[in-house]
């Protein structure tokens, strides 16, 4: 089952780790990825931060799209990249994400979706 | 062949512990739609109830239901099938579901069952899977694996039909779209998933405790102790497991002194101990014996080793507190959680006088505010010391949050007996 992993923590406290403990954890985040390799059906992107953001929004009343400044949601928590594996299950999905290095940090988690397959519609 | 309703009712019962979670598994197997497998052994339920009162009943009950659920999930491909070739899709998947071993092996010759035993436990794992809600696994399980009725589940939470129908529903949904494996997981994820089933039975287990009905004692009752049954023989290197067993047969087992004949609940130290089971006392003993050869002690297993010292005690007053007070202290490691330390405070009670309990519970009573039984405990210490205008505030109070009807009788008649007691003494 293909599944999208998404990537998400809390700017706010991501402020607080200090630039060399980030730096720790991205080096195990390379790992990470080399170690899932095979998983992949596409290693995704990381993100710039969400203060780079455009959003374009369905207006509230009549006439066409508008465009906004600043991203889709006011949540704090912010989506920092994303993947598409190809795993077995949801288990399998599971115990990548577990081990996802970033999760040593305060506010960060992966949330995992099933991908719509239109060919089994 | 004639039979009443009762025999009908009672094989049923039986025959669905037994079949309904294989035969759910086996058409999980064949068509790969859980959610299909579980909707036509439900229709079959129904089916065999009406049939069999009607007709009375098949020689091999089992095969009949597989039979029926097997024609109940053709039906249900067939119609989506038709559905989809309406919307334009394709259908061959489900072509080939349908041709394949669906109309392969009969199961009217009276063979054992149409899946291996095992095949229950996996489903039970994918039911109470952390991916889903706690109440949607207990529903889950509870109409899955055990075969109860939406109607059934809905009052034994009390909760409205409609909302355990939708918890089932949505839970369906997701085991099927989101890939929550119908697995006994890995080494690695096992322990901490086992704790997930197991405490899903427990809570089965709760919810018939204090219904003194047939309803509870004869059938959730029964079930959850089916269940966890189901998962020692499975995984038999599990203490926990066996540790969950030995307590759910030692609260069986205390199961008729706990109710007078009128339905009014009798408390541990007023039960005739006489009509323990003692059987079943033996039986949970040799469990926890099992448990313990493995040395990884749980929190099911302390449960159950202090439920085993009340069960080896003659009375109340000869308990041996010390010990019990000694399991409190290494569960409290296992479960921190406020209710296990107001138990503790119970036994502390009997070892150290009510002063020093009190005080224990005192310090829970901020966390536990709203919980009856720590009015209730309160009352019973304050009562103890004498101070008897304090004791009816917290009964008062204790009656004020308590919504279980056998509860409120108890103190119900606390408050009237203290009532009493004081126009005597004016």
């Amino acid at each position: 089952m293909k599944y999208v992993l998404m990537y998400t923590s809390r700017p706010d406290l991501d402020e607080a780790v200090p630039a060399e403990r980030q730096a720790e954890v991205y080096q195990q985040i390379f790992g990470w990825f080399e170690k899932y390799g095979a998983t992949f059906v596409d290693s995704g992107a990381e993100l710039q931060g969400a203060h780079t953001a455009t959003t374009v929004k369905a207006p509230a009343d009549g006439g066409g799209p508008v465009v906004v400044d600043g991203p889709f949601t006011e949540a704090k928590e912010m989506i920092g990249g994303f993947s598409i594996v190809d795993v077995p299950d949801l288990d399998a999905a599971l115990a990548m994400a577990r081990e996802w290095p970033a999760l040593v940090f305060p506010g960060v988690a992966v949330e995992i979706r099933p991908i719509v397959d239109h060919g089994e519609m | 062949m004639s039979h009443s309703r009762d025999d009908a009712d009672a094989l049923l019962a039986d025959t669905v512990r037994r079949e309904a979670s294989s035969v759910v598994a086996f058409l999980y197997r064949l068509t790969g739609d859980f959610d299909v497998a579980e909707e036509a052994v439900q229709e079959a339920l129904v089916s065999a109830l009406h049939s069999w009162r009607r007709d009375g009943l098949p020689d091999v009950p089992g095969a009949w239901l597989t039979t029926a659920a097997k024609h109940r999930a053709v039906d249900l491909l067939r119609r989506r099938a038709r559905q989809r070739r309406l919307e334009g899709g394709l259908d061959a998947p489900l072509d080939s579901a349908l041709d394949g071993p669906l109309d392969g092996p009969s199961w009217s010759d009276g063979l054992p069952g149409p899946a291996d035993a095992d095949d229950r436990v996996p489903m039970l794992f994918g039911c109470c899977h952390p991916a889903l809600a706690v109440e949607a696994r207990l529903a889950l399980t509870l109409r899955a694996v055990v075969g109860l009725t939406t109607a059934r589940i809905a009052a034994a939470f009390l909760v409205p039909e409609p909302t355990v129908a939708q918890r089932i529903v949505r839970a369906k949904r997701k085991i099927g779209s989101a890939g929550i494996p119908l697995a006994i997981p890995g080494p690695e994820e096992l322990p901490a998933r086992l704790d997930d089933v197991l405490t899903v039975v427990c809570l089965a287990y709760t919810a018939a405790f204090l219904d003194p009905s047939a309803a509870g004692q004869g059938g959730l009752a029964a079930d959850a102790v089916w269940l966890a049954e189901l998962v020692c023989a499975t995984l038999p290197g599990e203490p926990e497991a066996w540790g969950l067993l030995g307590l759910l047969t030692l609260q069986q087992a205390r199961a008729r002194a706990r109710f007078e004949a009128d339905g009014s609940l009798v408390l541990l130290p007023d039960q005739d101990r006489s009509r323990w089971d003692h059987r079943a006392i033996a039986s949970a003993e040799r469990y926890l014996e099992r448990a313990a050869v493995w040395r990884r002690p749980g929190r099911f297993q302390l449960h159950a080793a202090i439920a085993a010292c009340h069960a080896s005690a003659p009375t109340w007053a000869e308990t041996d507190w010390l010990q019990i007070l000694t399991l409190y202290d290494v569960l409290v490691r296992y479960d921190g959680s406020p209710v296990i330390r107001l138990n503790r405070a119970v036994a502390l009670a009997e070892y150290a006088g009510p002063e020093r309990a009190l005080h224990e519970v005192d310090a829970l009573a901020d966390r536990l505010s709203g919980y009856h039984l720590l009015h209730a405990t309160r009352a019973e210490l304050l009562r103890r010391l004498g101070r008897t205008d304090e004791a009816t505030a917290a009964d008062r109070e204790a009656l004020r949050l308590a919504t279980e009807p056998v509860d409120r009788d108890i103190l119900s008649a606390r408050l009237a007996a203290a009532q009493e007691r004081s126009a005597a003494d004016a």
